[in-house]
């Protein structure tokens, strides 16, 4: 019988929640790494049991850890990002320019069919890949010798690659984010990459339609139709039924169109999820209630979904790395919060219940759909 | 035989408890003894010292015989009490907030 498995990341540590098909009955593990930051942990498709995580802190910085065996027990990997060649600068908040550092994992993405290659998006941004289940990482630097990597500037949480999408019907193609910076495709798997933020529109920056310069918080796509991605931007939501080419805004109706998460319905591509927050000055849900909005025609209508959410008085946000899905029928849908409660709705997001309502702050939620 | 205290953190991540223990090769300097120390246990590499740079975490500092020793040269002789193993080399985690 199927079950699942959601990995939780905090600002304490991480979680590990199992149930059965019909995400009843949740055994809650951790937290592991306790008093750590882990900013996002992930598994191997290729391998389920093959777990890894990116493990951070102030005092200490960046540690990366592997499991074999789903998360029992885990073993210290390398935490070795060293930028090739001289890193150069991008742009410091206040538009001079500023050298590149690393300073942390934001997300792990673990290769489609090799459970041993895997990516990661860093702050400041960067992606790396390991081939040796991140014993040792390389950067890929084509992406930040773009020529238009000395005019990135970081966001407010910093300059961080936090969005890694692998298109599965072609290994060559892949796209990524980065707040500020804009979304980037590569059809060389990783040598070369492209902007691809036309349509986009900021009116924070200098010009509202430059190249690069966007505040993208995160995009999904659904692996049957890989020319379709979906983007919350800072402000709005955004779609490209063309990899990338050309974006049009699909916020419609939604009571905000700024946030951090979005995702894709496992069974039906054009249903999508958002977790709509109040804005940029005030990161938690509008008028004290937390609602996740879904779109089953792929954007612009939207629909309230509250069932079994809190609706008075909640000022949490919804991070742009904590939202999932699993793939069973009813497609189960997850997210966290920065209050520390993970929800769940196993029938596409109808009714939700929490999953644990006492967790630190939750900065990522990946789900396993296990046989 | 030099003995090294750690911070909670980095106990947990090295698996250990208590004090360790070295065996260090040549002058006991803070290079020779972190070098030893992440010899022992390689998942402390850059916990302590920056890969690239190799200068220690601004936010961990090197205390030992009553003394702040995290200004010191990396190759500066530890004090004689901490090369007999008289005294640990503490390696602590600054405290913060309020």
């Amino acid at each position: 019988m199927s079950h699942v498995r959601v990995l939780v990341g905090t600002r304490k540590g991480a979680f590990i929640l199992s149930a059965e098909g019909k995400r009843e009955n949740w055994d809650v593990s951790g937290p592991h790494f306790a008093g750590w930051e882990i900013y996002h942990l992930k598994g191997s498709p290729a391998d389920p049991n093959r777990l890894y995580a990116s493990q951070s802190s102030s005092w200490s910085g960046q540690i990366t850890q592997r499991s074999n065996d789903g998360g029992k027990t885990w073993e210290t990997v390398g935490n070795k990002f060293v930028y090739e060649g001289v890193p150069g600068t991008h742009q410091w908040y206040d538009g001079t320019p500023h050298p590149w550092e690393f300073k942390r994992v934001w997300h792990l993405e673990p290769s489609l069919t090799d459970p041993d290659k895997v990516y990661a998006g860093v702050e400041d941004a960067a992606l790396f890949v390991s081939n040796d289940g991140a014993q040792t990482w390389q950067e890929l630097s084509g992406l930040r010798g773009h020529g238009s990597g000395p005019h990135w500037q970081p966001g407010a949480g910093g300059m961080c690659l936090h969005s890694i999408i692998q298109d599965p019907s072609n290994p060559d193609r892949m796209f990524i984010a980065i707040s500020a910076a804009g979304a980037f495709r590569t059809d060389d798997a990783g040598r070369t990459w492209r902007p691809i933020n036309r349509g986009l529109r900021s009116e924070f920056i200098p010009d509202p339609t430059a190249e690069v310069g966007h505040c993208i918080h995160h995009i999904a796509m659904h692996s049957s139709r890989p020319n379709v991605l979906f983007m919350q931007k800072h402000w709005d939501v955004m779609r490209t039924d063309n990899a990338g080419d050309s974006w049009q805004e699909i916020s419609g109706n939604l009571p905000t169109d700024f946030g951090f998460a979005i995702d894709v319905h496992a069974h039906e591509p054009d249903t999508i999820y958002v977790a709509p927050i109040k804005s940029d000055s005030e990161h938690f849900v509008p008028d004290g209630k937390l609602r996740v909005y879904r779109s089953r025609t792929g954007g612009n209508e939207w629909e309230a979904l509250t069932k079994g959410l809190p609706q008075e008085d909640c000022y949490v946000n919804v991070l742009r790395d904590a939202m999932a899905v699993d793939s069973l029928d009813k497609c189960g849908v997850y997210f966290g919060t920065t209050g520390g409660q993970v929800y769940a709705s196993a029938d596409a997001g109808d009714t939700w219940a929490p999953i644990v309502r006492d967790f630190p702050a939750v900065l990522s939620v990946e789900v396993q759909t296990l046989p | 035989m030099i003995r090294v205290e750690l911070p909670p953190h980095l106990r947990g991540l090295a698996h250990i408890s208590g004090e360790v223990k070295l065996d260090v090769q040549g002058p006991a300097t803070q290079r020779t003894v972190v070098d030893a120390l992440e010899a022992r246990y390689p998942m402390l590499r850059g916990a302590i010292r920056d890969h690239v740079t190799q200068k220690r975490r601004p936010f961990l500092r090197f205390f030992a015989c009553g003394e702040d020793l995290s200004h010191e040269l990396p190759d500066a002789p530890l004090p004689d009490a901490v090369a007999s193993g008289a005294e640990p080399l503490l390696i602590v985690g600054a405290i913060a907030g309020g």
